[in-house]
């Protein structure tokens, strides 16, 4: 595994309206990392995620994504915002995933529908292509999503809490290609809320209560005393805070 | 007698064979345009929009009377400027799009209505409202082939980015800028065929011509090009079968047309072979599989 690093946060703080979600974050995740992000609802993992690939812009702070851009980065969203009443084929929609290389008037050649076939198949979807996303179950449509994301070919792939509502099956299914992606060097975050899981699959783990609680191997992170202080942090944010003039490296963490 | 009917009108008068051409022209561009309208829940954002083109058309009126091509250069200025505005105000502030084109387009109505009484009569404000396709002169003829052929090349350009708009708009902001442009673009197309429209059916009608056939076209397929395809056709139907029902009986032109038009959602509720009422209510055995 290379040691240069593929994310950097900066003393990032993350939120909206000026309240805080992921307050004064520094810390690298090397190239190649598979690292875990556990926290309670509220922590701020999606906001620590919406900030990764650029659709939220840092309050202070900044993140570095080790030279790509922010649109070179494969994100599954937690709640993906998508019209499935839309008629558009299982096909079609897993194509998006190859923008990158089609863009706005790129064709679809002999090499991209196999490539497409080939997405669906490692999902198991083979036999869907004509079938309209609207006629598929939470599990498929997952299973949708990741064959895009496969398609998508990232150097660095952000997972928004991927196995929400999915049975073990799928889970296991879909943990043998984020395996996969691993093992091709692939920088994967993922935002878990199944500590088993994590203690089984990710090398690494980020502890995240709005501020980071604790950030490294999983085993040294998933303590007790971590999970506890993490729960204690609370969810609400005060309307009348004052402004934070926190010294930043008081509040480091990692 | 089927003759006299149905084909007579259109060889014997000039100004039916221009309807007639008028009415393809707006069905090949509005159709499209509508389908996106309906399929992004935009449906009454087209309606909005076709109120926001009268102060512009009504300015056109003031300076050159009841001039076709005056007014719809007025009301492509008029158009676009709610359209970017509205479009420009949502994305910076963050209000929904409907609401800051419900605020534009009500001022623009307020606006043309004023203008209009000012200067013209009754019959020139009634001529605004449901417009009349039977006075087509050539430019406006012209003009609205001329908006129907770049609606459909610029659909073609902005197609991919669009559907996907459409679909999936987070991740397409996560992997291009494209969506935004392509919903400019696409606000852009529905001003241009509303200004078509506008000449052919007023512009309490306008968007008939768009939202009808799209409506229509839902109840018949489960895929976006078919659908296209059929809402061209169901407003090509319309516009002829409504010419020459305007032409056979006292029918004003541009509610004939809408007439047929919903008579023909009206049948497509009520049959269609996707989630018609009729479908539903006799339902075929459920398979085994």
């Amino acid at each position: 595994m290379s040691t240069s690093p593929q994310v950097q946060f900066r003393d990032v703080t993350l939120g909206y309206d000026r309240h805080p979600a992921v307050h004064h974050l520094t810390g690298e995740i090397a190239a190649g990392a598979l690292l875990a992000v556990i926290g309670p609802n509220g922590a701020g993992k999606s906001t620590l995620f919406r900030g990764l690939v650029g659709i939220l812009k840092p309050l202070s702070g900044a993140i570095l994504t080790g030279g790509i851009a922010a649109r070179d980065i494969a994100y599954l969203p937690q709640s993906a915002d998508i019209d499935r009443s839309f008629p558009i084929s299982v096909f079609d929609f897993v194509g998006t995933g190859l923008w990158r290389t089609t863009g706005v008037f790129g064709g679809i050649g002999r090499a991209a529908r196999d490539k497409i076939g080939q997405a669906l198949a490692a999902v198991g979807l083979t036999g869907f292509e004509t079938r309209g996303i609207g006629t598929l179950s939470g599990g498929q449509m997952q299973r949708l999503l990741f064959a895009r994301v496969l398609l998508q070919d990232a150097r660095l792939i952000v997972l928004d809490e991927p196995f929400n509502a999915i049975d073990a099956k799928t889970s296991a299914d879909l943990m043998v290609l984020i395996e996969h992606w691993h093992a091709e060097q692939r920088t994967v975050i993922a935002a878990l809320h199944d500590m088993d899981l994590v203690r089984a699959h990710f090398p690494d783990t980020l502890l995240l209560a709005r501020e980071p609680v604790a950030w490294g191997a999983t085993a040294a992170v998933l303590t007790a005393d971590n999970l506890v202080a993490a729960r204690r942090m609370c969810e609400a944010f005060d309307e009348r805070a004052a402004a934070c003039h926190a010294d930043p490296v008081a509040s480091k963490a990692a | 007698m089927i003759h006299d009917a149905l084909i007579a009108p259109f060889t014997d008068f000039a100004f039916m064979r221009r309807a007639l051409a008028a009415v393809i022209a707006l069905s090949l561009g509005g159709a499209p345009i509508g389908v996106f309208l309906m399929l992004r829940r935009m449906s009454l954002v087209g309606d909005a929009m076709a109120h926001a083109i009268l102060p512009g058309a009504a300015i056109g009126f003031l300076l050159s009377g009841l001039s076709l091509f005056a007014m719809t250069t007025g009301g492509l200025i008029a158009g676009f400027a709610v359209a970017l505005l509205a479009g420009l105000v949502s994305r910076s502030t963050g209000v929904k799009e409907d609401a800051s084109l419900a605020t534009f387009y009500l001022a623009s109505l307020a606006l043309g209505v004023t203008i209009v009484s000012i200067k013209g009569t009754n019959v020139d404000l009634l001529h605004v409202l449901f417009g009349n396709i039977l006075a087509m002169d050539d430019p406006t003829l012209l003009l609205v082939a001329v908006n129907a052929t770049i609606t459909l090349l610029v659909l073609a350009v902005i197609y991919r980015p669009l559907v996907i708009e459409s679909v999936d708009p987070l991740f397409l902001r996560t992997v291009s800028r494209a969506g935004g442009i392509a919903h400019l673009v696409f606000l852009a197309l529905i001003v241009v065929n509303l200004v078509s429209g506008f000449q052919a059916l007023g512009t309490l009608l306008a968007v008939g011509l768009m939202i009808l056939p799209a409506s229509i076209a839902r109840f018949w397929t489960r895929d976006i090009t078919p659908m296209i395809a059929i809402a061209v056709v169901s407003a090509i139907v319309s516009g002829y079968v409504g010419l020459v029902l305007s032409f056979q009986t006292r029918i004003p032109s541009g509610p004939a047309i809408i007439l047929v038009a919903s008579a023909l959602y009206a049948a497509s509720v009520l049959f269609g072979s996707v989630g018609g009422l009729v479908r539903q209510l006799f339902p075929a055995p459920h398979l085994e599989a």
